[in-house]
């Protein structure tokens, strides 16, 4: 996962034109103490980094009497699944993670499907307006939600889309294409258009050098753009929120439903600790995929400088 | 699909190779051997030239079909709707909106009124100075963790940049319950360990009752939420120093502070304009955290930032005209703010 994240560092690293320079490698110049000292505040700020993802997995394991107890449990002995069980039994987790899912699957398919063929316009074919809709796109991916979701609620009530899985897809199928297309434009332009006219002097018709050649090399990308829409329609709370007003919940809504509905009475936080478990593992096995590339498709022009 | 087909006007053949390389790959085609190279399949032998106009021709409007379902899309769920916030930013929402009547025009009341009204106006000071705050408390730790990271051995590095990561993943919702509990007035870690420090005042204090208490919390969360990503692109920028450049200036005589200011910074200098940027444009928007933090009972009419703020007046309260004023204003400081960001991705990349 960070080896990932250093791969990524190095292969810009080479690609950098400046010259072949290598990270900056530190010479061990008998500063050792300096050293000893930055590891240590590196140690204490990893543990300020990471506390409270391991404080949701580990209070997840525990009773009750545990976490409300005058001094906090630090690590899970004598823990259980037990939060996990009441909170898979509640019947509204599976509502939520199925319309969850079918809310993600289409915002996946919908958005590689678009997002690929307008790359592949932006990177192999050059004309009038391609500039403009380039400029559009890059736009379009900073307008916030918490700037439209106002215009996009109205729009979608009076298309009588309100609590419906369409609604909210087609907002973040919008959502998500603009920075899709961007990310794979690098990718099909890392292809050699060369690749495929060899293989049709050797006698592929067009459509099969693109299936057998092309898109091969392209399934990468198509896996990191995928996991990208994936990981934004999943985590959306804002749209969900305005657009989901019924029963009909993601997981999101649900999650934060569990501090709300008991802000009366005292909190479980035992199961909301589960439930945030279970929302969140997922995310991050994906998020640890991908998040290379992810970092290099925003900032990639800069740091190449 | 490959070929460097299609380019506005077909019969000149010459032209393509004026296509300004714009895509380094595509430019790279032998374009000078026109014909015979390769055409499509069928059309070796007689004419040499011929062929390729008609294919040309039937090519031509193919990179306009590719993008048309995506900015069908935009158009609809994106463009529309700006479009109709702002024409509704001009309206005048009152109680009779509520029972059908169409709302009238009231030119620029509502924006107006966001300036001398004292609440709403609060509201956007307060959103753009949390923002501030934010963005710059946010890439100033995120520098300085990078920097860290370049000064550590390779073992802790991996450690801190795995506890970045982790935080980094996290979902904002699963964020947010985390950090509520961590803060719970009755058994949250923070008062206890406030406690064992000895500031015996936060046994079951609680922090979102206080605007400005509530304000400090968000702002812990934003922040370390959004550092990891921060400390990552500068730490790849820093990367980029060389450490023979570096070393050479010492010998120079340069000091620790020259190496940084003359050397160092103007390498990083584009990243952390961007990432600075990025960061102004994504605190603007804050919502998810001061919803969840709002959830656990403070008062909404003084913790609110401009998201909450025309969620609560738009979506709430069907005041449509005020809340699309505030969209409005949302959306001019993201696109100026954007531009500097989008100019030079399109630099970069030589569009």
């Amino acid at each position: 996962m960070a080896a990932a994240k250093e791969r990524a560092a190095n292969r810009r690293g080479g690609d950098d034109s400046l010259a072949g320079h290598r990270p900056a490698r530190r010479r061990a110049s008998g500063r050792t103490l300096g050293r000893l000292a930055a590891s240590l505040l590196a140690l204490a700020v990893a543990v300020i980094w990471v506390f409270p993802v391991y404080w949701m997995v580990n209070s997840a394991f525990l009773p009750n009497t545990k976490l409300s107890a005058s001094t906090p449990t630090f690590l899970p002995f004598g823990g259980s699944l037990t939060n996990f069980k009441l909170v898979l039994s509640q019947g509204n987790f599976m509502a939520a993670l199925r319309l969850s899912l079918v809310i993600t699957l289409i915002t996946v398919a919908a958005t590689l499907l678009f997002a690929f063929l307008a790359a592949l316009a932006i990177s192999r074919y050059h004309f009038k307006g391609r500039k403009s809709f380039v400029l559009a796109v890059l736009f379009i991916q900073m307008l916030p939600a918490e700037g439209l979701f106002l215009a996009q609620y109205s729009m979608i009530r009076d298309m009588g889309l309100l609590n419906k899985v369409l609604g909210v897809s087609l907002i973040y199928i919008a959502a998500v294409v603009p920075f899709t297309v961007w990310m794979l434009r690098g990718f099909v332009a890392g292809i050699p258009a060369d690749l495929e006219e060899a293989a049709m002097v050797d006698g592929l018709s067009r459509t099969k050098a693109f299936f057998r050649i092309t898109f091969p090399l392209l399934a990468p990308g198509l896996v990191a753009s995928g996991v990208y829409a994936f990981l934004q329609a999943w985590n959306e709370f804002t749209i969900a929120l305005v657009l989901l007003q019924g029963q009909s919940k993601t997981l999101p809504l649900w999650l934060r439903g569990f501090i709300q509905q008991s802000s009366q009475h005292e909190i479980d936080w035992g199961q909301v600790m589960a439930a945030s478990t279970l929302v969140a593992v997922p995310v991050i096995v994906f998020f640890m995929l991908v998040q290379g590339r992810m970092t290099s498709g925003l900032v990639a022009g800069a740091v190449k400088g | 699909m490959a070929t460097k087909t299609p380019d506005p006007a077909p019969p000149t053949w010459p032209s393509e190779q004026g296509g300004e390389a714009s895509v380094v790959v595509i430019s790279s085609l032998p374009d000078a051997a026109p014909g015979p190279t390769f055409k499509g399949p069928g059309s070796v032998g007689s004419g040499q030239v011929k062929p390729r106009p008609v294919k040309r021709r039937r090519w031509r409007w193919t990179p306009y079909f590719l993008i048309t379902p995506a900015v069908a899309i935009l158009l609809l769920a994106l463009a529309y709707p700006v479009g109709w916030q702002f024409v509704t930013s001009f309206k005048e929402f009152g109680l009779s909106q509520q029972f059908g009547q169409p709302a009238e025009f009231a030119g620029l009341d509502n924006y107006i009124a966001i300036v001398t009204n004292s609440s709403t106006w609060m509201v956007v000071v307060r959103s753009v100075v949390f923002c501030l705050v934010n963005a710059f408390l946010t890439v100033a730790v995120g520098t300085g963790l990078a920097s860290l990271m370049m000064a550590l051995p390779k073992a802790v590095r991996l450690i801190l940049q795995v506890a970045l990561l982790l935080a980094w993943a996290m979902p904002v919702v699963a964020v947010m319950t985390v950090w509520n509990w961590l803060f719970d007035w009755n058994h949250g870690t923070i008062n206890w360990l406030a406690v064992r420090l000895g500031a015996d005042s936060y046994y079951h204090h609680n922090w979102l009752e206080n605007p400005l208490s509530f304000y400090a919390v968000a702002t812990i969360i934003v922040v370390w939420m959004s550092v990891p990503f921060v400390a990552f692109s500068l730490y790849a920028g820093l990367t980029q120093v060389s450490g023979e450049v570096l070393e050479a200036a010492q010998i120079d005589g340069a000091n620790w502070w020259q190496r940084f200011w003359r050397i160092v910074l103007p390498i990083v200098r584009p990243v952390l304009m961007i990432v600075l940027l990025l960061q102004i444009i994504w605190d603007l928007r804050v919502f998810t955290q001061i919803r969840m933090l709002q959830d656990r009972g403070s008062f909404a009419s003084q913790t609110d930032l401009l998201g909450t703020y025309i969620y609560r007046e738009g979506v709430g309260a069907n005041h449509f005209g005020m809340a699309a004023a505030m969209s409005v204003f949302v959306l001019l400081i993201t696109l100026v703010a954007a531009w500097p960001y989008v100019r030079s991705l399109m630099k970069e990349e030589a569009i």
